[in-house]
C-alpha cells in the first residue's frame, strides 16, 4: 500500500545501481539515522529519566554499535569472501592494543586519529594470518584463525611491552580530549562517547557499502561463489584473499579499539578471548551471511536479547536467582540459535527482505 | 647464529643431558595426545556421518561426566550411574536429531555447524541449571579406576607413569580398534560409511538418515562418557574442559576430518609436540619468562605447518575441485 515502487522511475544507470533505490527506503534509512542521532537528547527532553538514558547508551547503544561494526568485519571476510574466520577478537585485540601503544606515546594526536590507525595495524597482523588462506580452505582454514587468536591473546597476557608493564596487566584507558571535550576516560559522558562511535560505525558502515556493492566487492563474492572459477576468470586469488583479510581485520581492529576506548575503559587479555571470536561468528550467521543489515540485526539480535532476558523477571515480578537467569540465558540464546537457523538459514537479513516483498503486495498475498 | 645454536642445537642438548626427565615429558605429550584424539574421535565419527562438524562434542564430554557423578551424589551406585548415563546420551542423541538435525537436513555445512553451537550453549546452560557451575570430583574409584603410579628406572633417573594415564591409553586403544572393527566390519558400520559417502545415495538404497544418525550421536555420546571419565578422572569435571575442544581441532586437521586413525596420530603429534615445545623449545627460544603458556597456541601452529604441505590432513582424501 504505502511501500510500493510504482511510479519512481530511473532515467539513469546511477540510479538504477543505487544501495537504496526505492523513496520509501530512502525515507526509512533518514529516520533511522535521525533516530540515532535523537537517542541521546531523549533525557534532555525529559521522555525518559536520566538513569534510564545513561543505561541506554552505556549499556545497549553504544556496545551495540561497536558489536554491529565487529561484525560488519567478520561479513566482509566471512559472508563476502567465503573465507571462516574463528580470530575475530585476537584482531580486535590487535586494535586495542595498538591504539593504547599509540597514545600512550604520541598522546598530543588526537584520539579518534589513533583509533583509525589502530585499524591498519590490525589489517597488517590480519594479512599475515590471512596468508595460509591461499592454500587451506573451509574448516581447515579455521585452524589458522584459531591460531592467530591464541597467539594473539597469548601476546596480549605475555608481553609486558604491550601493556606498558602495568602490574595489573590490563590497559587503562587514560584521558584525551577532542576540542576541549573529554571523550575518553572516566570523565567522558556518554553523549559524547555515543556520538563518537556513531560517527565511526555509520562512517565505515558507508565505506563497507561502497565496497562490496562495487568491483572489489564483486570479486570477493566470485571468490566466495568458486575460488577457481574466479581464478579463471582473471580474479587475483592472492589479491582478493588478502586484501578481504586486511579490510576485516582492519574493521575488526577499529570495533576493538572502540569496544576499549569508549566502552570499557579499560580491557584485560580475557575480554579478547576466543569467546568473543564465537559470539561476533553468532552475530554475523544469525544476522545473515553476506549482509551489511544483517550484522546489525545479528548484533542486536545476540547482544542486546540476553540484556531483556536478564531485566525482564525483575520487571514482571518473578523472583529467580541472578545464577539461575544467566543458565536460562545461556539456554534461550541457544535455543533461539537452533531456531532461526531452521526458521531462516539465510539469517535475519533474508526476514527482512521477505518481509519487505510481502509488504510490497499487500494487502495481496502475491 | 644464537638462535639457529637455540633452535637446533640447544634443545637436543638439553634432551640428551636428562634423557628420563625427556621419557617423561614424551609420556607426558603421549598421555594428553591419547586425550585429544579421543575428544577429535568424537568429532570424527560425527563428521563422517553426517557432514555436521559438531563443536558441540566438548560439551558432550561435560555434560556426560556431570550426569555420571551427579547421579553417584544423588545416591545411585556408581556402575547403574554409569548405565543410566549411557541411557541420557541415548536420549540426548535421539534429541538432537528431532529437534537439530532433522529440520536442518540438506544445509550448507556452515549452518550445521553454527547449529551445534546453539546446541553447546543450551548445554551449557542445561548442565550449569541442574548440576550448578561448580567442579566436581570424578568417581575414580568407584569405577574401580587404578590410582597412584608406577615408578620406572631409566636412564638412572625415575621416570613415574600414573596408572590412570595407562588406562586411559589401553581405554582409548581399545575403543578405536571396537570403532574400526564396528565400522568396517558390520552392517550398521557399512552403512554409516554409506551415509557419510553421500546422503541422498544411501536414502535411495533404503538406509534410514534418521535412525544413522541416532546411532552416530549416541557413539559420540560415549565415546563423549569415557573421555569424561578419563580427563574428569585426572583433573575435576568442570565446565573448563569444554575448551580442550578446541585443542582437539588441530589434531582433527592434522589428521583428517575423515580419520580415524587420523584422530590417533594426529592427537598424538600434538601432545608431543606440545610438551617438546612447552618444555625445551620455548624456553630456548623466547627466554625462561616469555617462553610460559605457548601451549595454547603452539598445537595450532604445528597443525598450520603440516597444513601448508597437506591442505587435506596427513589421512584426509585428497580434496579434488571441479569448475
Amino acid at each position: 500500500m504505502f511501500y510500493r515502487e510504482a511510479g519512481q522511475f530511473k532515467t539513469t544507470y546511477a540510479a538504477d545501481m543505487a544501495v537504496f533505490p526505492i523513496l520509501q527506503d530512502k525515507i526509512g534509512i533518514a529516520v533511522i539515522v535521525a533516530a540515532a542521532v535523537l537517542l541521546p537528547f531523549l533525557g534532555a527532553a525529559g521522555i525518559v529519566s536520566p538513569q534510564t538514558q545513561n543505561f541506554l547508551l552505556q549499556v545497549v547503544a553504544i556496545p551495540f554499535l561497536i558489536f554491529s561494526l565487529a561484525s560488519i568485519g567478520l561479513n566482509l571476510l566471512t559472508g563476502y569472501t567465503g573465507l571462516l574466520s574463528l580470530g575475530t577478537a585476537g584482531f580486535m585485540g590487535v586494535g586495542a592494543y595498538a591504539c593504547y601503544k599509540l597514545t600512550t606515546y604520541f598522546p598530543g594526536v588526537n584520539i579518534i586519529v589513533w583509533v583509525l590507525a589502530s585499524g591498519f595495524f590490525a589489517a597488517g597482523i590480519g594479512v599475515v594470518f590471512g596468508l595460509p588462506s591461499l592454500r587451506i580452505k573451509g574448516f581447515y582454514l579455521a585452524v589458522a584463525t584459531l591460531a592467530a587468536q591464541f597467539f594473539l591473546q597469548w601476546c596480549f597476557i605475555r608481553i609486558p611491552w604491550l601493556y606498558n608493564e602495568n602490574a595489573s596487566g590490563a590497559i587503562e584507558v587514560p584521558q584525551r580530549t577532542l576540542l576541549g571535550v573529554p571523550v575518553t576516560g572516566p570523565t567522558a559522558t556518554a553523549e559524547t562517547r555515543y556520538f563518537v562511535v556513531l560517527a565511526i560505525v555509520a562512517g565505515l558502515t558507508w565505506i563497507a557499502s561502497n565496497l562490496v556493492h562495487g568491483r572489489i566487492g564483486r570479486s570477493w563474492m566470485a571468490v566466495r561463489d568458486m575460488d577457481i572459477a574466479a581464478e579463471l576468470m582473471g580474479i587475483k586469488l592472492f589479491d582478493t584473499k588478502l586484501l578481504a583479510f586486511a579490510v576485516s581485520s582492519f574493521y575488526c581492529g577499529v570495533a576493538g579499539a572502540l569496544l576499549v576506548f569508549l566502552w570499557y575503559g579499560g580491557a584485560e587479555p580475557e575480554v579478547f578471548s576466543i569467546n568473543q571470536s564465537f559470539l561476533i561468528l553468532f552475530m554475523v550467521i544469525i544476522g545473515g551471511l553476506g549482509s551489511l543489515v544483517g550484522s546489525y540485526f545479528g548484533a542486536a539480535l545476540i547482544y542486546i536479547l540476553p540484556i531483556v532476558l536478564r531485566l525482564l523477571p525483575e520487571s514482571l515480578g518473578i523472583p529467580i536467582g541472578g545464577a539461575t537467569i544467566e543458565h536460562l540465558t545461556f539456554m534461550i540464546v541457544g535455543a533461539l540459535i537452533i531456531f532461526f537457523l531452521i526458521v531462516e538459514p539465510h539469517g535475519l537479513a533474508r526476514l527482512w527482505q521477505i518481509g519487505k516483498q510481502k509488504l510490497r503486495t499487500w494487502p495481496f498475498p502475491y | 647464529m644464537e638462535l639457529l645454536y637455540n633452535i637446533f642445537v640447544g634443545p637436543f642438548a638439553e634432551m640428551a643431558r636428562a634423557p628420563d626427565l625427556l621419557v617423561q615429558t614424551l609420556w607426558e605429550g603421549l598421555v594428553s595426545g591419547v586425550l585429544y584424539a579421543l575428544i577429535a574421535l568424537g568429532f570424527v565419527l560425527i563428521f563422517k556421518a553426517s557432514g555436521v562438524f559438531n563443536f558441540a562434542q566438548g560439551i558432550m564430554v561435560v555434560f556426560a561426566g556431570l550426569t555420571l557423578v551427579g547421579l553417584y551424589e544423588a545416591g545411585v551406585p556408581a556402575f547403574l550411574a554409569l548405565l543410566i548415563t549411557i541411557g541420557v546420551m541415548f536420549a540426548l542423541a535421539v534429541c538432537i536429531e528431532r529437534a537439530v538435525l532433522r529440520p536442518l537436513v540438506n544445509q550448507p555445512d556452515i549452518i550445521l555447524f553454527m547449529a551445534t553451537f546453539g546446541l553447546t550453549y543450551f548445554l551449557i546452560g542445561f548442565g550449569e541449571l541442574v548440576f550448578g557451575g561448580n567442579p566436581k570430583v570424578m568417581i575414580a574409584d568407584e569405577l574401580y579406576l587404578p590410582k597412584g603410579a608406577v615408578d620406572l628406572p631409566m636412564f638412572g633417573g625415575l621416570v613415574s607413569l600414573q596408572k590412570i594415564d595407562i588406562a586411559a591409553a589401553v581405554i582409548a586403544s581399545a575403543m578405536v580398534a571396537g570403532l574400526a572393527v564396528f565400522f568396517q566390519k558390520t552392517r550398521i558400520g557399512r552403512a554409516l560409511r554409506a551415509v557419510a559417502d553421500s546422503h541422498k545415495a544411501a536414502l535411495s538404497v533404503g538406509i534410514s538418515l534418521n535412525q544413522i544418525w541416532v546411532i552416530v550421536w549416541f557413539t559420540a555420546g560415549i565415546v563423549a562418557l569415557a573421555t569424561g571419565i578419563m580427563w574428569g578422572a585426572r583433573s575435576d569435571v568442570s565446565f573448563a574442559l569444554q575448551i580442550i575442544a578446541l585443542k582437539a581441532l588441530p589434531v582433527l586437521i592434522l589428521g583428517g576430518f575423515t580419520s580415524v586413525p587420523g584422530a590417533i596420530v594426529g592427537g598424538l603429534i600434538i601432545g608431543i609436540g606440545e610438551k617438546l615445545g612447552e618444555f625445551y623449545f620455548a624456553p630456548a627460544i623466547l627466554g625462561s619468562a616469555l617462553g610460559r603458556g605457548v601451549e595454547s597456541w603452539l598445537a595450532y601452529f604445528i597443525a598450520l605447518a603440516f597444513l601448508l604441505f597437506r591442505p587435506q590432513g596427513l589421512f584426509g582424501e585428497k580434496i579434488i575441485e571441479r569448475i
